[in-house]
């Protein structure tokens, strides 16, 4: 369980520092937004799966009167918030720098550029 | 255990700070808060694990709620330039 455990710390760790490299080494918003969300993302997934992954060993040992069942549950919520409300707020500030007039560094033609709402 | 994955996010937090002070435009600014906001929510988790702390656990949930409504009416804003 402890090995499991060190195994998803690391793959979440490793993909956390790539999406805050990631915001240093891109360009452009875009490019710093598609590597800063997916990857802080995908690292959480695995992080908060290490801290379930070790709650529940603890939880099988103890029984369910242990202050870990209540913790991986939680876990599992805060996950879910997390998966949810990141990719929605990722297509919110995507959608809301187009139409602020962001343009990507090296574009030279925008496609959606009628699909601006005036109002 | 749990203590060298929240070392490890801090010194995430801080290398996104960079960006967030440094950034030449707002939607990168934005970019950098919003990468903030989930890896302090991950830190709480798991220090929530480390301490056997299951109210940290709860804020970690409506911190992530709240910084979603925070991304939201910034995207709002600098959409159209007003609330």
């Amino acid at each position: 369980m402890d090995i499991a455990t060190y195994i998803l710390i690391g793959i979440g760790l490793f993909f956390n520092l790539l999406g805050t490299v990631g915001l240093h080494r891109f360009p452009d918003f875009y490019t710093r937004l598609h590597a800063a969300t997916k990857c802080t993302t995908f690292g959480a997934i695995f992080l908060i799966a290490a801290v379930m992954v070790q709650s529940i060993g603890v939880w099988a040992t103890e029984g369910s009167s242990s202050p870990e069942s209540v913790l991986t549950i939680h876990s599992i919520i805060a996950l879910i918030a997390i998966v949810l409300t990141n990719a929605t707020g990722a297509h919110a500030i995507a959608r809301a720098g187009h139409r602020s007039g962001v343009k990507p560094v090296i574009a030279v033609v925008d496609d959606i550029e009628g699909a601006r709402i005036h109002d | 255990m749990w203590i060298v994955p929240a070392i490890v996010l801090a010194i995430c937090v801080v290398v996104a700070l960079v960006r967030l002070i440094l950034g030449p435009s707002i939607p990168d600014r934005i970019v950098a808060l919003d990468t903030i906001n989930t890896i302090v929510i991950v830190i709480m988790v798991i220090l929530g694990a480390a301490f056997k702390e299951i109210i940290l656990i709860d804020v970690a949930i409506v911190y992530a709620l709240l910084s979603f409504v925070t991304t939201l009416f910034i995207a709002k804003y600098i959409e159209k330039g007003k609330f």
